[in-house]
């Protein structure tokens, strides 16, 4: 298991509780009640330290190395039949988003979200979850596949953001997001968003304009990262504490702001303590959520939609 | 959101030229350093007439170039920013605002106005890059949202002039919902069969670039404009190498297909007044729309 630094005194317990163990085996003493205490101590600090978190906390959680990605939702949520699609049919397929067909619970659907790798070289390979235009338009091929046979949609949103390249910009990265944007709007079947991870700016809504949008607990939705939030602002790294909070980027803070529509519960330290229960709460929010948006008719489904993003927004008249 | 410095912005120049010659009276082209009686400058359209450079101009000033007569009607012009997340760095967001109305005497990173372009109605929304960067806060979006409504019950054609650095940081996932709220109104314009023209100027970034600015039935520029997704700042630290002589200036766009033309200054009003001719206003004299 890795931990983050603020994660740190729990290391040192479990180290200790780890040595006590082992002691206690070796030298054939009974340490029930020592290791007992330290399991309590644990469970303490654990509970003090996760609901207590930072919103730079938060920011790091959901980039733990460990944390489930969009491909083992895809696999711990399909009846065991996904069909990967590739290719945006123009110029490649890009890895760093990926998306097929699969049925949850009998239901088809599309599924489509950004990759991340898992080490350095799976990284690379998935670009760390940054799309290129490709990626975009990719995504927006599966969308209007799932359009024309009538299925329903869900993206997993987990992205540092879109990728800056030369290659990137020559390929047009801000039409492709647009184009995304402006033909999610008009999808006729339901859309369905999780943001599992990271929801950094136009590269997580390229694929984020849905019915329904719902946050895992330990993510963040912003427009841009707290990092060059923070060297934009203040000139430097230093302030990117600082940034996530100014940012309100967590769950808590977009829900209060009316730009989401729900929060995910993550069992305590974050999904990838026990990926099972995030992956059952996902399914549970999903099954409830597509049902209520099958009993509407799509002209109603994309007027509400358009109606639900209009009234985004602060300002004064 | 893509900050760019002062000295870029043309029309400012560096201390240290002011020293060669009275303050305010002379523009010094960026481009290639003529020197021309500001007067003049302003009178050519804020173009060299030496080497075609677009100086960045006003909104006031697109209005008066494109409406006849230099009449037009500004709609939802007190329509202004809040501070909906008490943003504060440096400053407070509260106060960058302040200075911004105080500095630039405007309400808003964008204008929003009607009137007729060689005698056919048209609605304009240009924005203010020296308004805050000229980025995207909620009451830019609820300003095209409510320009776009006006397109749509007065069944006029819409024309973005684009000058962002894209989103406004200090009102974060706000801001970037602004996307989908005017892409979103775009695709209602387009239902009703209504041009919309997207020009994009010096420069169109981030949240411009990957909403409303590249969604027009065309998409024009101004010559030489730097447009793009991720600012070129941000792509030379991320890939750690220089950028190719051109890249993001409109004439590469045009030439990646991004673009369908490059337009000057003095031939702007001309361009789209033929444009919404032929695509729209033709069809009235035989038998009406729809
Ligand atoms: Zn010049």
């Amino acid at each position: 298991m890795e931990y983050l630094d603020f994660e740190h005194p729990i290391k040192e317990l479990k180290e200790q509780l780890d040595k006590t163990v082992s002691i206690g085996k070796e030298t054939n003493t009974d340490v029930s009640e020592l290791t007992k205490e330290l399991n309590s101590k644990i469970h303490s600090l654990k509970k003090k330290l996760y609901s207590n978190l930072t919103p730079w906390q938060i920011v790091q959680l959901s980039r733990h190395p460990e944390r489930p990605y969009t491909l083992d939702y895809i696999n711990a949520l399909c009846d065991d039949n996904f069909i990967e699609i590739h290719g945006d049919r123009n110029f490649k397929d890009d890895k760093a988003m990926v998306g097929g067909w699969c049925s949850i619970d009998n239901q088809t659907y599309m599924i489509i979200g950004q990759q991340k790798g898992k080490n350095t070289k799976t990284r690379k390979y998935r670009n760390f979850g940054m799309a290129n235009p490709e990626g975009y338009r990719k995504a927006l091929r599966l969308m209007k596949m799932a359009e024309k046979f009538n299925h329903p949609i869900i993206t997993l949103i987990d992205t540092p953001g879109a990728y800056p390249g030369i290659e990137a910009e020559s390929r047009g990265q801000g039409e492709a997001i647009a184009r995304n944007i402006y033909e999610m709007i008009n999808l006729s079947v339901p859309v369905i968003s999780f943001i599992i991870g990271e929801g950094a700016s136009g590269g997580a809504l390229g694929i984020g304009v849905a019915d329904k949008v719902f946050m895992l607990e330990n993510t963040w939705y912003s427009v841009i990262s707290p990092e060059s939030c923070s060297s934009i602002l203040w000139r430097n790294w230093d302030n990117k504490e600082k940034a996530a909070e100014s940012l309100k980027l967590t769950p808590k803070n977009m829900l209060k702001n009316k730009l989401i529509d729900g929060i995910i519960k993550e069992p305590l330290g974050g999904a990838h303590q026990k990926p099972e229960v995030v992956f059952k709460n996902v399914k549970d929010c999903l099954n409830i959520n597509v049902k209520k948006l099958h009993s509407l008719s799509s002209k109603k489904r994309i007027m509400e939609r358009i109606e639900k993003f209009s009234k985004m927004g602060v300002f004064q008249d | 959101m893509v900050w760019f410095k002062r000295k870029n912005q043309g029309i400012f120049t560096d201390s240290k030229d002011k020293k060669d010659f009275p303050k305010g009276l002379w523009f010094k082209c960026p481009k290639c350093k003529t020197l021309i009686p500001k007067e003049e400058h302003n009178a050519n359209l804020g173009v060299c007439r030496n080497c075609d450079y677009h100086s960045r101009i006003s909104s006031k000033k697109y209005f008066s170039l494109l409406f006849d007569n230099g009449e037009y009607i500004v709609i939802n012009e007190k329509l202004t920013s809040k501070d909906p997340l008490k943003f504060s760095d440096t400053k407070s967001y509260t106060e960058r605002i302040k200075m911004a109305k105080g500095e630039t005497k405007l309400n808003e990173a964008i204008c929003t106005a009607h009137g007729k372009i060689n005698n056919m109605k048209i609605a304009i929304a240009s924005m203010n890059f020296e308004f805050i960067g000229g980025s995207i806060s909620s009451a830019v979006g609820e300003k095209i949202y409510r320009i776009i409504q006006f397109c749509i019950r007065k069944k006029i054609p819409l024309m973005i002039i684009s000058k962002s650095g894209g989103a406004r940081m200090m009102e974060s996932a706000f801001s970037l919902m602004q996307l989908a709220k005017t892409s979103a109104q775009l695709s209602l314009l387009s239902e009703q069969k209504i041009p919309y023209i997207s020009l994009l100027t010096d420069p169109t970034f981030g949240g411009a670039t990957a909403s409303f600015s590249m969604l027009g039935d065309i998409n024009i520029a101004e010559p030489d404009a730097l447009i793009g997704f991720a600012g070129p700042r941000v792509i030379k630290e991320t890939i750690g190498k220089d950028l190719p002589e051109g890249f993001q200036k409109s004439e590469f766009l045009l030439e990646k297909g991004f673009l369908d033309f490059v337009v000057h200054r003095k031939n702007l009003k001309n361009k789209i007044s033929n444009f919404i001719k032929l695509v729209y206003y033709s069809k009235k004299e035989f038998k009406g729309r729809k």
